[in-house]
């Protein structure tokens, strides 16, 4: 059987599971669309929300982002996890115990004003979609490999998956079809790290292998890499270059971010019970640890296996042939992923040889002058995205394995891109049309109305997702701040503060407003491409690049929150006892529909 | 007996103005702790941590890499069993 085959038998095969689940578990009622009827125990709720969470960023594009860049990319890991703390301390337990189905119900209700809930709503949408942009953009990848089509094809295809998917059901079809989901990705994320890192290291936890001793040179892995990757002029892997100011706003951003993102926030509201919330977020980081430990060592491994896969015979010796690259087996992928378009080489030089190095750097350009392998770098792109899907094929697994990778990375991304659409659609058809425009529409109105924004929230991410402003991490990092600079301030004034509706609708809207209009100016309006006026090389104030403003943008709508809040009337009597009550576990029964 | 109801009502608040406090308390110590192992050892102190080696780099690697998601795991773990003994310390407790 041929390699084609064998993955489309993998997909195939999990994606018959998920949709079988789905079926089974239908959802009949909007209460079980939106919330799954709350029967969800703590350890499966962790593991769906873990599923939810891990999407094509954290499992195609993050790895491949480290790998290349090495510890400045750290921010990644920390923030991605760090925002759980923030989630299980500030928001899970007081939003479980105040009992709706969504956020921006959350926030009308608090902040006592309809406007304050339609402004959440906007929020939302404009950070979910974001999102959705990068899941497209993964799932592009991931499609276009496995069908070994055009990426543009692949992303149309995913399009459609995606959104046949995500109607059939609601949460509860989703909660038990994330479970298996979960362990799909999971086992797909794990099997080729402990093969790698038993090949490299001989240590069977990619983990602990990271920090082992490569098995070749009996050197540690980490300084193997650091001299290998110097020696052909890229920074040291385990270095810091990047600047620190950014790198600590942009995991300031990421953790915030986590805890604002309303498809995570509303898998609190499924448990039974507030302590089951506050169980609830610990396991979910149980299990995106899983991956999230690994990941280091993933990208560290991949970037080891690729570089000398380009120089075989050390980084003095000569570099890769093209005769070797067409004909021998372990350079198959590199043909497989050329026909994506996102992975390419050229003999420039018309020495029969590619030679892969820094040809930004000066001292490494002389010496492969002298070396006479020519003055510029030959294997001419390299998707960071890429990385994960082919991480297999580098390292020469089996073919099984090869299959289940593309099982998992669709899994990642399906499941994040069918989460989102649920809470953009429920925040359209429950909070803007029933919430606000027509309170009296029956129930399949909104269903119906649920699905029309599915519809159209797709049709616009798959537009976008053709001209991406980044890869996918990338993208997903814009949403994040989004969310930090617009929802998350407001559920957490909401909780801890007495700010009244008119600061927390002029908060989120200075939020949103600052961060967008910062993102819009560096990755071009609406992410057209083209329209941008700066870029994140030389960003518009001193290091700050537009994927770390959501911090700022967050700071910002705290400040502008307590200056208006401060001038205008102070919070009514009820609303100050519905605070008082949020604060209190006691007497948290089942969550109502209003 | 009204009399007697009101008074429950104002120990009942207390209580939970009490309960309240130690949680933000336990939030604020657990907030130190995420923040000093991530922004801290992870970023604006690795310089310091350079002399420690750990696996072929230096401690601060670690922590940016793995020791801060397992400290996390820690935090929040630690957070939900400390709550849920403070909601039975003061009677909160969901039924």
């Amino acid at each position: 059987m041929d390699q084609f085959t064998i993955n489309l038998l993998f997909v195939g095969a999990s994606f018959a599971l998920y949709i079988g689940i789905a079926i089974w578990a239908r959802a009949g009622s909007t209460s079980e669309f939106y919330a799954a009827g709350r029967g969800v125990h703590p350890v499966t709720n962790g593991m769906a929300t873990a599923a939810d969470w891990m999407s094509a960023a954290s499992f195609i594009s993050m790895a491949g982002l480290i790998a290349f860049t090495g510890y400045d990319n750290s921010s990644f890991l920390m923030g991605w996890t760090g925002g759980y703390v923030l989630l299980a301390l500030l928001l899970a337990p007081y939003l479980r115990k105040f009992g709706k189905f969504t956020v921006s119900e959350f926030i009308g209700d608090r902040f006592y004003s309809p406007t304050a809930r339609v402004v959440a709503v906007i929020c939302l949408i404009v950070a979910s979609t974001t999102y959705v942009i990068g899941q497209m953009t993964g799932v592009g990848v991931a499609f276009g490999r496995f069908l070994e089509v055009s990426n543009t094809t692949g992303l149309l295809i995913g399009a459609c998956v995606v959104f046949a998917y995500a109607v059939f059901g609601g949460m509860k079809g989703v909660t038990y079809t994330q479970v298996a989901q979960y362990v799909v990705l999971i086992m797909a994320y794990t099997i080729p790290a402990i093969f790698i890192s038993l090949q490299l290291t001989g240590n069977p936890v990619p983990a602990l292998g990271l920090f082992g001793d490569h098995a070749a040179s009996g050197t540690p892995l980490l300084t193997t890499l650091d001299q290998i990757v110097s020696e052909l002029g890229f920074n040291e892997y385990t270095a810091h270059h990047a600047d620190t100011f950014n790198m600590v706003l942009f995991t300031l951003s990421l953790m915030i971010g986590t805890a604002g993102l309303p498809h995570v926030i509303m898998r609190f509201f499924t448990v039974p019970k507030v302590a089951d919330a506050r169980w609830s977020a610990g396991w979910a980081l149980v299990f995106i640890a899983l991956l999230y430990l690994t990941a280091p060592a993933v990208g560290a491994m991949a970037r080891l296996n690729i570089t000398e896969l380009m120089w075989p015979n050390g980084t003095s010796g000569d570099p890769v042939s093209v005769e070797m690259i067409e004909d021998e087996a372990q350079y198959d992928w590199m043909a497989t992923w050329q026909k994506t378009g996102l992975l390419g080489w050229e003999d420039k030089n018309g020495d029969g040889k590619i030679a892969y190095f820094n040809e930004k750097d000066a001292d490494t350009v002389a010496k492969m002058e002298a070396a006479g392998w020519g003055s510029e770098n030959e294997l001419t792109k390299f998707n960071r995205d890429i990385l994960v899907l082919a991480n297999p094929e580098i390292a020469n697994l089996p073919s099984w394995v090869i299959g289940l990778v593309a099982a998992g990375g669709l899994a990642a991304a399906l499941s994040t891109a069918a989460g989102l659409l649920l809470a953009i659609s429920s925040a359209v058809s429950h909070d803007l049309i029933k919430g606000s425009i027509n309170p009296n529409i029956s129930e399949k109105g909104e269903l119906l109305s649920a699905r029309i924004a599915m519809a159209v929230a797709i049709a616009v991410a798959t537009w976008l997702g053709l001209n991406p402003p980044g890869f996918a991490a990338q993208t997903v990092a814009l949403a994040f701040g989004l969310a930090a600079a617009s929802i998350f301030p407001a559920l957490m004034m909401g909780i801890f503060t007495k700010v009244n509706n008119k600061g927390a609708v002029a908060g989120m809207l200075a939020g949103l407003g600052i961060t967008l209009l910062y993102i819009f100016l560096h990755k071009g309006w609406f992410f057209v491409p083209g329209t941008n006026s700066f870029t994140d090389a030389d960003p518009l104030l001193g290091t700050i690049k537009s994927t770390s403003f959501g911090a700022v943008g967050a700071m910002v709508n705290f400040c502008v929150a307590f200056t208006v809040s401060k001038f205008s009337a102070p919070i009514p009597k009820e609303i100050e006892e519905l605070v008082e009550s949020v604060r209190v576990p006691r007497g948290a029964g089942e969550a109502v529909d209003h | 007996m009204t009399d007697h109801t009101s008074q429950d009502a104002k120990a009942a608040e207390k209580s939970d103005q009490g309960y309240w406090a130690a949680n933000v308390r336990i939030i604020l110590v657990s907030l130190v702790i995420w923040a000093v192992v991530s922004f801290g050892f992870g970023i604006l102190l690795r310089p310091m941590l350079s002399g420690i080696s750990v696996g072929g780099t230096d401690l601060g690697f670690w922590f940016a890499q793995q020791g801060s998601i397992i400290v996390f795991l820690g935090l929040i773990f630690f957070y939900a069993w400390r709550m849920n003994k403070l909601d039975r310390e003061y009677g909160v407790e969901e039924e």
